[in-house]
């Protein structure tokens, strides 16, 4: 029986932690350079007039987004309006009262597909049911498809930071003969209340840089739309079809679209983060 | 309050020493005395039998141990008497449980009533993540409707009976689950009593607290049960011993033997009763 050599060990170790190390390091390196190139660039074009005003001509570099960061504010908060009571809700079903029911497993494989569905699909979905069948495109319509993508999602976090409850807590609840509903909403709620608050976050920041379900849905326009009722602008499809347009005014524009959806979705991110850290304490 | 109380040194018996209660099956005759009637109680969880056949008298304002070995289904006898295992859809309770006369398992006892009149504490803490004053509130404002001057009335009293005012007096607001774990026990229990339940079920009340925190529940026990006929499932004999008047010894399921405390500890006529007791086994 031979040893094995030390010599040999110690090189596959060194070797397999580099791996290991610069595969993370080139992760957090493209991170790094999307948020580089989309700050320098996004950074130029960002004033106060990007913010206040109505996009200008194709060829001027005056005017600004403010139509469709309104649009997608209301849109967002209207799919989140839709989108996470009911997927809060059946979180709470799947968590509470179906458990490991033949209903609740159904209806958990089905969260997951619809959880897997590309965005693009959602939107062609709601094109078909909504945009056509109101013959129009409209917010309504992004919002509906926002609230879908959400959905799935609100119900899987719902549902496994509730099943962190514990089983104690429900049953003091109902021994003091409080009915389900109420231990539920009075006790369970609030036990998980910054779980939930952090799914809701997280799910509001997925669905904010979303711009395939708005694409056949609220399309996009150049005029303020104070409701929801037509075609509603939005930063993701702006910046898509700012991109595309060749004019180097306009995709300057869209850099700094795509600067301001990253940092909306990175605050909601951290402010979730916090939420979370405000827990452990 | 604490009269009554006897030295927590003294290892075995001492409860029984102090009085004399008669033997439980006086209640069993004719049901006088008795709170509650367990009458072939069996249960199961999906297809395994946990209990069979039992059949016990809990006497009116007296303490019930339950003592047996672990997975020998204390907690699950108990856990019957409020229906509180009606949670989990794969267990199942056959068998009379008469509380004052009413089967407590039959389909139109309203669990919600059951529950206000048979209070539960479990073995751990279970504070509701709201204030100390809301955690004992939380059961008043289910029940009853009342003012708000009534609700801290009743709010004072419950955690006075729970030997807790003196400590928690100027913390009403803060977070139940702020306290120690004795003080957290005793403020369920205080949340349990506010609403004024006929029994109290414990499930091993003090397996997760330090002994200190212990030897104040037991001398709250103690103290409650000239208002209430409490239930007390406890792996520790010697804490039996000290707070109970009655106890049934488990075993696999059945109630092997059940007498007054005294005459369990000090002369079992089982042989297994025997055999735990003096720790030969369990």
């Amino acid at each position: 029986m031979q040893p094995r050599s030390i010599a040999r060990r110690r090189a596959v170790n060194a070797v397999i932690s580099a791996i290991s190390g610069l595969a993370a390091l080139f992760g957090i390196f493209m991170m790094g350079w999307i948020l580089y190139e989309v700050i320098m660039r996004g950074a130029r074009a960002i004033n106060w007039a990007f913010f206040t005003q109505l996009p200008g001509p194709p060829v001027s570099s005056g005017g600004g987004l403010a139509n469709a960061m309104l649009g997608t504010l209301m849109m967002t908060a209207l799919g989140a309006a839709i989108g996470i009571p009911i997927g809060l809700f059946a979180g709470v079903y799947l968590a509470e009262f179906g458990r490991n029911g033949r209903w609740a497993t159904a209806i958990r494989f089905v969260g997951n597909l619809l959880m897997g569905t590309p965005s693009i699909i959602t939107g062609v979905f709601v094109y078909t049911v909504v945009v056509v069948t109101a013959g129009s495109f409209s917010g309504y319509a992004g919002a509906i498809a926002l609230a879908i993508i959400m959905l799935p999602l609100m119900a899987r976090t719902s549902e496994d930071i509730l099943a962190l409850v514990p089983n104690e807590l429900r049953e003091s609840a109902l021994a003091l003969g409080a009915p389900r509903w109420r231990a539920t909403l009075q006790v369970i709620f609030r036990a998980a209340r910054n779980g939930l608050l952090t799914g809701a976050l997280l799910a509001i920041a997925r669905v904010s840089g979303e711009t395939a379900p708005l694409l056949f849905t609220s399309l996009n326009s150049r005029l303020w739309s104070f409701t929801l009722a037509g075609p509603t602008p939005s930063l993701t499809v702006t910046t898509y079809t700012y991109a595309m347009s060749g004019y180097a005014t306009l995709e300057n524009k869209a850099w700094a679209a795509s600067l301001v959806i990253i940092l909306a979705v990175l605050s909601l991110t951290v402010t979730a983060r916090f939420v979370l850290q405000e827990r452990k304490r | 309050m604490m009269e009554g109380t006897l030295p927590r040194e003294t290892v075995l018996i001492p409860r029984a020493q102090v009085k004399e209660p008669g033997p439980p099956m006086d209640a069993h005759q004719g049901g006088r005395g008795a709170k509650l009637s367990v009458r072939g109680l069996t249960f199961f969880y999906g297809r395994n039998q946990a209990l069979f056949d039992n059949t016990i008298d809990i006497p009116e304002n007296r303490v019930t141990a339950i003592i047996g070995p672990s997975g020998c289904g204390k907690s699950t006898h108990i856990r019957a008497y409020n229906r509180i295992f009606e949670l989990y859809r794969d267990q199942r309770a056959e068998g009379e449980i008469l509380l004052d006369g009413q089967n407590v398992l039959s389909p139109e006892t309203d669990v919600l009533d059951l529950r206000r009149r048979v209070g539960m504490i479990f073995q751990r803490p279970t504070p509701f993540p709201m204030t100390v004053f809301e955690n004992v509130a939380y059961g008043l404002r289910l029940h009853y409707s009342m003012s708000r001057g009534e609700v801290a009335a009743r709010v004072e009293k419950a955690l006075r009976d729970a030997a807790l005012w003196s400590e928690v007096e100027g913390k009403l607001d803060n977070p139940g689950n702020a306290l120690s774990g004795g003080q957290q026990q005793r403020l369920c229990i205080a949340r349990a009593i506010a609403i004024e339940p006929e029994l109290l079920l414990m499930d091993e009340p003090s397996s997760a607290i330090d002994p200190v925190a212990t030897a104040k529940i037991e001398d709250l026990i103690e103290s409650l049960k000239r208002r209430y006929t409490i239930v007390i499932v406890t792996h520790n004999m010697q804490q039996a011993a000290r707070v109970s008047d009655y106890t049934a010894f488990f075993y696999q399921g059945r109630i092997v033997e059940y007498g007054t405390t005294k005459q369990i500890f000090t002369n079992p006529v089982q042989k297994q009763t025997e055999d735990y007791i003096t720790g030969r086994f369990g």
